[in-house]
């Protein structure tokens, strides 16, 4: 469904992508934990098709298309609604016309700002415009779902909400690459885990029957600790 | 190294062969009839302006090569090039009032050669302003293909539309499809000057392709240190 | 293909319906066009020249002014409402995108050109009703020339420092040829003589347009990926 080859990119003297390759079937959700400038949103990139790797290649089964991408950008413009917004998007990702509305409605029902369709989007709230964020790249039902940091400004509630939609969306089959700071976040919806360091895998597993504890004590002792970025499992592998 | 040396070297072989051409020029070759001395400086003139038009060509189709190969070897040629055109314009643009004035009364005039070499000049201007505001190399490197393929398609149309207008230029007295109206001996310098200036256009792309080769194995060096440096120790940098 | 045209057509209305909710950008191009006519009217002694000699060149100017202040516009808004990166990582082909924005580029700078243009004849009572129908196409066929090049170039410089400045500097040298073209047309029509005496100036702005706005639909890609 999903697969990466040996990514190599640095920009200038920094390392973002250094060798990375796996696969993910459909149904698998892979999180990607690592601090900020670890390369993980260069990854995400990478598989969105928006930068050209300078060594490897990733293949996404059904190209631009079947990917959903929700990234630091909003992608709303400020002075449209959220249905227009909506709406143009899918008509971009070539949603049948007669199908468009409907399926505004389902998305914007499932992230629960239906009541929020004909606002303005800069007068809304951060937490509920990252959800129409969120809306506007489910709209084209794709296959592939990259996501950048999504719980960013959302609150306890909303944030599992989306949680609660990923779970769904694994069980329907997609593919879910989720890059995320945040270790306590992201644990609970991983089939697949990463923790990346300077642009290398440090660990990438099947979670197994790992609680998310378990996970988040591995990933501060492979981040924190001064390993000198070795691919190959520390515990928890 | 080597090239920057060996470009300074074809540089100043160059130069002095400038000096023999003018030499030659000013004792060996006849005074033009209708304009007098300062006709001599035709032999600097026109072969600067043909350089600075070869010059933007070779921009362009390096630019053209590079958008298909993506060769960085590209990029540092077309950037040298530019350079160099710029100082052939340049020579162009000082040379023409100096002619000009005695011949015509007037420093400046808009005829066609004149024009064209002006606008040229701008290209230039825009495309090396375009590369210092880039810095990401990659990114510059595309930049300056795509600009220096639109200058050279725009090359043409400033010939039509300043041919269009009528022109106090000396009507073209080399490029004819019958032979040349120049006297045996002015055509020789002239053509020696030709050579000269492409000697010169040489000399000057082998310089600036050979220093910036320097800059960047000095920014890959800095590169390479400040890799070692952060992967002996621990935490992660942007 | 069609699909190419379908993508850039829901752009160009995409851009038209915000300018349509903001109209912020075409009330200040438009108050920019009727200043620089009135700047022009100052910069001129009307006992030396006679205004019909100077009316093209000032026409030609102030719409060159006023299209490279649009053209800034275009993908500055989708780097404000952060959309770029969503339109990339869309299937459209880059091509779409380009047409798009060229759509909704011209469509802008002929609002501004609509209101300029009866401002112009009445600020220099310059006699134009004789040569409406051909003004208006040669106006056509330069803006296009315009527009085509700038489109390209705008989507340049928003990834370069100091992008409004840029923008002029690269922008104008391409203008010249099309410029000449129209104020010398624009000179015959305004002089009464018929359109077939400006063929010549005519050819030049087709040509110019058919060559760069094929160069700029294949070139485009290579400017707006990241």
């Amino acid at each position: 469904m999903l697969r990466a080859d040996g990514l190599r990119h640095a920009f200038g003297h920094v390392i973002a992508l250094d060798d990375i390759s796996f696969s993910l079937a459909p149904g698998r959700t892979l999180v990607i934990f690592g601090p900020n400038g670890a390369g993980k949103t260069t990854l995400l990139k990478v598989l969105a098709g928006l930068i050209r790797p300078q060594a490897g290649c990733a293949t996404v089964a059904g190209g631009r298309r079947a990917i959903g991408w929700i990234g630091h950008q909003s992608h709303l413009y400020a002075h449209l609604t959220v249905a227009e917004n909506l709406l143009f998007w899918a008509a971009l990702y070539d949603v049948p016309a007669e199908r468009r509305r409907a399926r505004a409605a389902e998305v914007m029902r499932r992230l629960a700002i239906a009541d929020q369709a004909d606002r303005r989007v800069w007068a809304l709230s951060r937490g509920l415009a990252q959800r129409a964020a969120i809306a506007r790249a489910l709209m084209h039902d794709p296959q592939v779902l990259l996501l950048d940091e999504p719980f960013t400004g959302l609150d306890l509630a909303a944030a599992g909400e989306v949680r609660a939609l990923l779970a769904q969306l694994r069980g329907a089959g997609r593919v879910v690459v989720l890059a995320t700071h945040n270790v306590d976040e992201g644990a609970e919806l991983a089939t697949d885990v990463a923790f990346q360091r300077r642009g290398r895998f440090v660990h990438f597993a099947p979670r197994g029957a790992h609680e998310s504890a378990e996970i988040a004590e591995a990933y501060r002792r492979a981040v924190g600790a001064g390993a000198a970025g070795g691919a190959g499992g520390t515990a928890g592998g | 190294m080597r090239l920057a040396r060996a470009g300074r070297w074809v540089t100043l072989v160059g130069l002095l062969l400038l000096a023999g051409v003018y030499l030659r020029a000013l004792a060996f070759t006849p005074i033009e009839r209708s304009q007098g001395p300062a006709q001599k400086i035709f032999y600097l003139h026109m072969p600067a302006a043909v350089w600075a038009e070869l010059a933007m060509g070779l921009v362009g189709l390096a630019g053209v090569f590079y958008l298909f190969l993506k060769d960085p070897r590209l990029d540092r040629f077309a950037a040298a090039s530019a350079e160099a055109g710029t100082v052939f314009a340049a020579i162009v643009l000082t040379t023409g009032p100096i002619w000009g004035k005695p011949i015509w009364g007037t420093w400046w005039t808009w005829d066609a050669r004149l024009t064209l070499t002006l606008l040229l000049f701008f290209l230039y201007m825009g495309y090396l302003l375009l590369r210092s505001a880039t810095p990401d190399p990659e990114l510059r490197a595309r930049y300056s293909a795509v600009l220096g393929i639109c200058g050279l398609v725009l090359v043409p149309f400033i010939h039509l539309s300043t041919v269009m207008f009528r022109t106090l230029h000396p009507a073209p007295i080399v490029l004819k499809p019958s032979p040349p109206s120049l006297p045996g001996s002015m055509l020789i310098t002239l053509l020696f000057s030709f050579g000269v200036f492409t000697l010169l256009y040489i000399g000057f792309v082998m310089q600036v392709y050979g220093l910036s080769l320097l800059q960047e194995e000095l920014a890959a060096r800095e590169r390479a240190a400040a890799v070692a440096r952060g992967r002996g120790e621990g935490g992660d940098d942007a | 293909m069609g699909d190419t045209l379908r993508h850039a057509w829901t752009i160009a209305r995409k851009d038209l319906l915000l300018e349509f909710r903001t109209r912020t950008a075409v009330l200040s191009a438009v108050v920019f066009t009727a200043l620089v006519l009135t700047v022009f009217n100052f910069g001129r002694d009307p006992t030396a020249v006679a205004t019909i000699d100077l009316a093209p060149s000032i026409l030609w100017v102030t719409f060159s002014f006023a299209a490279i202040l649009a053209l800034n516009r275009a993908f500055q808004l989708e780097l404000e409402n952060e959309a770029l990166e969503g339109l990339l990582v869309s299937p459209i082909s880059r091509t779409s995108l380009y047409l798009g924005k060229l759509v909704a580029n011209l469509m802008f700078v002929g609002v501004v050109e609509c209101v300029a243009l009866p401002l112009f004849v009445l600020f220099f009572d310059v006699p134009v009703w004789r040569a409406l129908a051909p003004l208006i196409a040669v106006i056509a066929l330069a803006t296009v020339g315009f527009v085509a090049v700038g489109t390209l170039f705008s989507a340049m410089v928003i990834r370069t420092r100091f992008a409004e400045l840029m923008l002029p500097v690269l922008l104008l040298p391409f203008f010249i040829p099309p410029l000449t073209g129209a104020v010398q047309a624009t000179a015959r029509l305004l002089d009464g003589r018929p359109l077939s005496e400006a063929a010549g100036w005519l050819r030049l702005l087709a040509g110019y347009d058919v060559a760069f706005l094929v160069l700029a639909t294949l070139l485009f890609p290579h400017t707006v990926d990241e």
